[in-house]
């Protein structure tokens, strides 16, 4: 058995796109986009707000936003792996919370997409249906030997967004679990078995403001049934969804390929939607980092957005602009940018005005 | 001499290794782990026993010149704990450390001294056999070349001085990022150049 993805699985939703070589990568409808900002400057703060549903037709809706780019993303992921299999490690001790983790996207995804994902149970005999993958499973709950791959690389191989898997010990988390194919350069072989201050510690500013400190507390308060959400953002050139730390040097070149000319098509803002779940058997926490890219392009269709960016890029602190990876080319981004900002005041909020 | 360990130009680093001065705690055993200078700490620690006799008896060193060539075998030696082992390398000395720590009882206490590459390697070793955390102690002592990982080739360069500098496995160049894992016992490399072939910082002796 394997999750070999069947011919006919795109369908009128989901694009045929890709996220390297040619870069066809677009969004149907920008103002779908989880734009980040609601002012119109940024600095750190934990900023964490419930995970509940919210405005139809906004990624919020649902629980796990499953867009028009799941397909083409899980390709991505697929070929990922292939290339380097450490992007996806367990440590032995995380099985219980990889099952935790199947069963939280697998319910979630046949209650709020029936018409995509189906999930039916006799005990502990269960039959999954993923039809935009074309994978049909049966399987036994909490037995590894009935799965392709353990539990966290089996539902992984099916669900958006990097994840890590938090152990709860000693007062802190450790990140003992995790998958990195769509990430803001970091390195999951690096970080697995790390706890919370040691997988930040490369973060600027944050340490001093206390910000890991007060993120860590509320964790660990974290309740089953309460899942909570912040955003992160970055920026990078191409809709690249593997910006990893291993591929540095494939990738990073692509930096310094910008023009005034192709910046507003070539240059992306990288939202992560980060959301938090406390696993109920395991314990443990399931930390969601899910990736969203728009081209500057798409985001100046919004004449809030177009006028926030150009504000927020223009005023980070340059500290952040280094961490971020932007530096270089903050200049040409704001200059950019600038055309499409008229300095008219902005509403509260990130939503578009209209 | 106890070497403080603050990064040149990285202030903000708050989650790197935390070493603090040896202290004898009551155990049935006490399994001692140094390499060079490390030494001195470890004639330090059984300074401060309330019965020196009984730890000693408990006591066992096993012992590796540092990475500068410092040998205070000798040292150790003169101190009369119940077994020393002296290895030539850290990788010569880590099978004994995993026979020894095969056959070590809950309660046993860890003392772990020298440099971070020393301090890393045995913690690893200790923390796979499933003791816990609280039971390690760790003083750096002597030299502060780092191990470093390559991110991209996954290679490992020992006694790392530089920054940046050469992978010794895949030639790229590298800057160490203030990040550790206890895992691989190794701080992270990454491409100093990549944005721009060739064009290279000049590298400092950042590790003494």
């Amino acid at each position: 058995m394997s999750l070999d993805f069947k011919t006919g699985a795109f369908n009128d939703f989901f694009r045929d796109e890709t996220f390297r070589g040619d870069f066809t990568y677009r969004n149907s409808n920008p103002r779908r986009f989880p734009f980040p900002f609601d002012r119109d400057d940024y600095m750190y703060s934990v900023n964490m707000e419930p995970h509940v549903p919210g405005r139809p037709g906004s990624v919020f809706e649902h629980i796990f936003d499953v867009d028009e780019h799941y397909v083409a993303e899980m390709k991505d992921r697929a070929k990922v792996l292939a290339d380097d299999p450490l992007r996806c490690q367990s440590l032995p001790h995380m099985t219980l919370a990889g099952w935790d983790t199947l069963e939280l996207v697998m319910e979630a995804k046949a209650r709020d997409y029936p018409q995509w994902f189906s999930l039916t149970k006799d005990g502990n005999r269960w039959h999954w249906i993923n039809r935009p993958l074309g994978i049909e499973q049966s399987f036994t709950f909490l037995d590894e030997s009935t799965l392709p791959y353990g539990p966290f690389e089996y539902i992984m191989r099916q669900t958006q967004g990097d994840w890590t898997l938090q152990d709860e010990r000693d007062g802190t988390l450790w990140m003992d679990a995790g998958i990195a194919t769509s990430q803001a350069d970091w390195s999951v072989d690096f970080d697995v078995g790390m706890n919370f201050h040691e997988w930040h510690a490369p973060v600027p500013l944050a340490h001093e403001k206390g910000v890991f400190d007060r993120a860590l507390k509320f964790l660990l308060k974290l309740q089953h049934g309460a899942p909570v959400r912040r955003f992160n953002w970055t920026m990078t050139v191409n809709p690249l969804l593997d910006t990893a730390p291993e591929t540095y040097p494939k990738w990073g070149p692509m930096k310094a390929t910008l023009t005034p000319e192709n910046l507003g098509q070539k240059q992306h803002l990288r939202v992560e939607l980060q959301t938090l779940y406390r696993l109920p058997r395991s314990n443990a926490i399931a930390f969601d980092i899910r990736c969203y890219l728009a081209s500057f392009d798409e985001i100046v269709t919004v004449p809030k957005w177009a006028r926030r960016l150009h504000r927020v890029i223009r005023d980070l602190p340059e500290e952040l602009a280094t961490y971020k990876g932007f530096l270089r080319n903050r200049p040409a981004m704001v200059e950019w940018l600038a055309k499409h900002d008229d300095g008219a005041p902005t509403s509260p909020g990130w939503w578009p005005d209209d | 001499m106890t070497t403080t360990l603050i990064p040149v130009g990285a202030p903000s680093i708050t989650s790197r290794p935390v070493y603090a001065p040896l202290e004898p705690r009551p155990a049935s055993q006490h399994l001692i782990i140094a390499d060079g200078e490390g030494a001195e700490a470890v004639v330090a620690l059984f300074g401060k026993a309330n019965d020196r006799s009984a730890m000693l008896a408990a006591a066992q060193v096993l012992y590796t010149p540092g990475p500068n060539g410092t040998d205070q075998s000798a040292a150790l030696e003169a101190l009369g704990v119940a077994q020393l082992f002296r290895a030539p390398t850290i990788p010569a000395l880590l099978p004994r450390l995993a026979r020894v720590l095969s056959a070590a009882h809950m309660g046993t206490q860890f003392y772990l001294a020298g440099t971070e590459g020393l301090i890393g390697q045995a913690e690893r070793e200790v923390m796979n056999t499933g003791f816990p955390h609280a039971s390690v102690q760790k003083e750096h002592r002597g030299s502060t070349v780092r191990r470093v990982q390559c991110v991209h080739c996954k290679g490992i360069t020992e006694n790392v001085a530089t920054d940046p500098f050469k992978c010794s496995h895949c030639g790229l160049n590298l800057f160490v990022r203030d990040h550790y894992s206890r895992r691989m016992a190794a701080f992270q490399g990454v491409n100093i150049d990549a944005e721009d072939p060739g064009q290279v910082p000049e590298s400092v002796v950042r590790f003494k």
